[in-house]
């Protein structure tokens, strides 16, 4: 491989992969403190309020490092990728465009209004802003998901004179089949991120005995949602993700389950080593016939190997692809395994004492980013070696002026960035949950009654 | 249809400088007007509600860049690598300078963030007037349509030109010296005492130094680019851009002794955006103008297709009438000088 496409990939796979960390909470949290809130307008009850002023808090701090490592994202197509966005811009343009109009403006009006507002608006009006932000943060997931969708399965598009993309359909590239299912997908993933954060939090509380109100509505929340996303995560929009890739993505697919030969009764791969160079897979533990039943729902449907491809088509790294999508997949079971059991727990009354699944609970908290990260490595690598899937191969879509001396010298300063970045941000979130949710003045406490006596 | 995405890319650029301006300014005297520590915490909070907000209107006008110019995303972007790459570094240095420094009340961390926060906001002025100055000198683009430039030469006259040469670093000072002011003016506007009086200051200060660089950074354009004045002489209305830039200069001298600090700052985001539609209309249709003139990049060869410019007039429209909402409510919400009590910053 060249060396420049090398560390340009590298470059964006760096810079995205952290990028990533942020806006996986953002949108979960979105989600749950808009739950929060509602339950505290609803129900009048300051401990709810307060819960979500504890999240807003952790959010903060978190919407701050996405934001900033978001900028370069923007960026990269342009720097580092030129021939791309030459190529492609006059597509997929209009959704990054739609997303600084549509999405952005209304996050980054409401997240003021949410954070520094709440004295200043009515419960209700502090409630729509989080509702504003809400919003924002998931409309702009679906923009990106828009856009990576026409990478994965390009539609909408004709191609110009000049040999570039331009838009032909709107509604059809804006409404890539490929987009909705994968962006249930990820949204429930980055759900299950949420959900885990607030029940780990909680679950610390509980174990230090600290906070302990506050923290019994945190892992309710937490395990409820938990357990609703990671089933969704599975089933349908798992499975309907992995349809898409069989019918879309054949090579993908084949590679993905380390199929290296084609077969009739081809079998799932629960763990094994997959080796490229012998074209099968080392010491292998796997369910025979199960690929086929999961991918055509019959036992003996014939399901295509990486031997039915040209080698130029191949995935280019196999092994890390395999890997990724094989973590993802096994913490997503582990993901429904702990969650529910926790609601059994929980519904049961027993959970708030059941030390030992406080301590799993607590635990589990990096797990969701790993699954997410392997998740998008995944549907990345697997594009692989397209970068417009079948249309520009990405070898060609890198800004081959910017040599690679360049391309590592800013490749260390992100790395270099991201890394104080890194630290101040966990420095500054561990002050928050060691702080945790502020005690209630006496002002704080009237101001709920006041305002809705007002808002009613 | 291009010649409408011309403007609106346009505009939006100047909607950002103007916004994000007056926060940047406001960074650059932050360390000299705001001595005590709740005098630095009335800045912030004056910038801290909107400061986001403003920011996006540089993700946003970018996005419409690619969205409607593909090829000259594609071109500038990976021309002008390096210096693009440190604005990124820069502008995520004063993110976390101001959103940061609250949270831990203790003199040696704030103290840090407080000259993370204004030497970023000071450079990433310079910067942008530097990109500025390099687009309207030129670049050397070829055949390809692409260039890669050097970030600076020995800064001789004449010699080869980089990212940072005498012009632009002219027009970056002259960026630095104009932001500024804006900031001052806003800070002016929203806090009051020795703050207010200090922001008033500097503002004065700015006044002379503004209007002295306004008129080299004129005569230099006309000189390194003689072609500048051509819109001009065919378009004769074009001159009511620079009799407004002047009249928003007097303005400001005017009002900024008077405690007229409404009037001054609004001068002054007049006199920001119309410099920039000066230089618009000055470069129309160019958008990317080489050193060899038949490689120019113009609206014509750098556009997307036309149905996607024309659908994407639609969702802009429905998009920036939101946006404009979200703002008037957002500024309106935080009105007037700002107070010191429970919150952030």
């Amino acid at each position: 491989m060249d060396s420049a496409l090398l560390i340009h990939r590298l470059h964006f796979a760096f810079t995205i992969t952290f990028h990533y960390l942020f806006p996986e909470l953002t949108m979960g949290l979105a989600l749950l403190i808009v739950v929060l809130k509602t339950i505290a307008l609803r129900r009048n009850d300051p401990l709810y309020n307060e819960a979500a002023r504890f999240w807003a808090k952790i959010f903060g701090i978190n919407f701050v490092l996405g934001v900033v490592t978001g900028i370069p994202m923007e960026f990269q197509f342009g720097t580092n990728w030129s021939h791309f966005s030459r190529f492609a811009g006059g597509v997929i343009g209009q959704t990054l465009a739609m997303e600084g109009m549509f999405a952005f403006f209304l996050e980054s009006a409401f997240i003021g209004l949410f954070l520094f507002g709440e004295k200043k608006l009515s419960p209700r009006a502090h409630w729509w802003s989080a509702v504003g932000v809400f919003l924002g943060s998931w409309l702009s997931g679906y923009f990106i998901i828009a856009t990576d969708a026409f990478m994965q399965y390009p539609v909408g598009y004709y191609k110009a004179s000049d040999g570039s993309l331009q838009l032909a359909s709107f509604w059809d590239f804006v409404l890539n089949p490929w987009a909705g299912w994968q962006y249930a997908h990820n949204m429930s993933g980055a759900a299950i991120t949420g959900a885990f954060i607030m029940t780990s939090v909680g679950a610390f509380y509980l174990l230090s005995n600290k906070w302990t109100a506050h923290a019994r509505i945190f892992v309710k929340t937490g395990v409820i949602a938990g357990c609703i996303f990671s089933v969704l995560q599975i089933f349908p929009t798992g499975d309907r993700q992995g349809k898409m890739v069989t019918e879309l993505q054949p090579a993908t697919l084949a590679a993905m389950e380390g199929l290296f030969h084609g077969q009739t009764q081809a079998p799932l791969v629960i763990i094994g080593q997959p080796n490229d160079q012998q074209g099968k897979i080392d010491n292998p533990l796997q369910v025979p016939g199960m690929l086929s039943m999961l991918t055509y729902k019959r036992w003996s449907a014939h399901v295509r190997g990486l031997d039915a491809f040209p080698r130029q088509d191949w995935p280019g790294n196999i092994p890390l692809l395999y890997y990724s999508y094989h973590i993802m997949v096994g913490l997503g079971t582990f993901f429904i395994a702990i969650m529910a059991v926790a609601l059994l727990l929980l519904w049961s009354g027993k959970l708030f004492n059941a030390r030992w699944m406080l301590w799993i609970l607590m635990l589990a908290a990096p797990f969701p980013y790993i699954a997410n990260t392997a998740g998008w490595m995944t549907a990345e690598l697997g594009r692989q070696p397209w970068l417009v899937y079948g249309l520009m191969r990405t070898e060609d879509g890198y800004s081959t002026l910017v040599s690679a001396g360049n391309a590592m010298f800013t490749l260390l300063g992100f790395m270099g960035m991201y890394m104080v970045l890194g630290i101040l941000g966990l420095f500054l979130l561990w002050r928050e949950i060691d702080h945790g949710p502020a005690v209630p003045s006496l002002s704080n406490l009237q101001l709920p009654t006041d305002a809705t006596g007002e808002a009613r | 249809m291009s010649t409408l995405w011309f403007w609106i890319v346009a505009a939006m650029i100047a909607t950002y400088v103007v916004l994000d301006g007056f926060d940047i300014g406001a960074g650059a005297i932050y360390l000299l007007a705001a001595k005590t520590n709740d005098e630095r915490r009335r800045v912030l909070r004056a910038i801290g509600p909107v400061w986001d907000g403003n920011e996006v209107w540089l993700l946003a006008a970018g996005g419409t860049l690619y969205f409607a110019f593909p090829k000259l995303y594609a071109s500038s972007f990976s021309g002008f690598y390096l210096p693009l790459m440190m604005v990124l570094w820069l502008l995520m240095l004063r993110a976390i300078g101001i959103e940061f420094r609250a949270h831990i009340e203790h003199s040696v961390w704030q103290d840090f963030f407080d000259v993370v926060f204004s030497v970023s906001s000071i450079l990433l002025a310079v910067f942008f007037g530097a990109a500025l100055g390099n687009v309207v000198r030129g670049v050397p683009l070829d055949a390809t349509g692409y260039f890669f430039e050097p970030l600076w030469t020995n800064f001789k006259l004449n010699a080869d030109i980089g990212v940072l040469d005498w012009y632009t670093v002219l027009i970056g000072v002259m960026a630095l010296v104009t932001l500024t002011a804006h900031g001052s003016y806003y800070v002016a506007l929203k806090t009051d005492a020795d703050l207010g009086r200090r922001a008033r200051g500097f503002a004065l200060l700015c006044w002379p130094l503004q209007f002295f660089l306004t008129f080299s950074a004129l005569v230099a354009t006309y000189f390194i680019r003689p072609t500048i004045m051509a819109n001009y002489r065919n378009h004769p209305i074009g001159i009511l851009i620079p009799i407004v830039v002047v009249a928003c200069l007097a303005v400001m001298l005017w009002a900024n002794p008077k405690g007229k600090e409404k009037l001054a700052f609004i001068a002054s985001g007049l006199y920001i955006a119309f410099m920039l539609v000066g230089a618009a209309f000055a470069l129309y249709p160019v958008v990317l103008s080489a050193r060899e003139h038949q490689y120019d990049l113009t609206i014509y060869n750098s556009a997307a297709g036309s149905h996607g410019l024309r659908v994407g007039l639609v969702w802009w429209t429905l998009g920036a009438i939101l946006a404009v909402g979200y703002f008037v409510f957002v500024y309106w919400k935080f009105r007037g000088k700002v107070q010191l009590g429970e919150g952030h910053y």
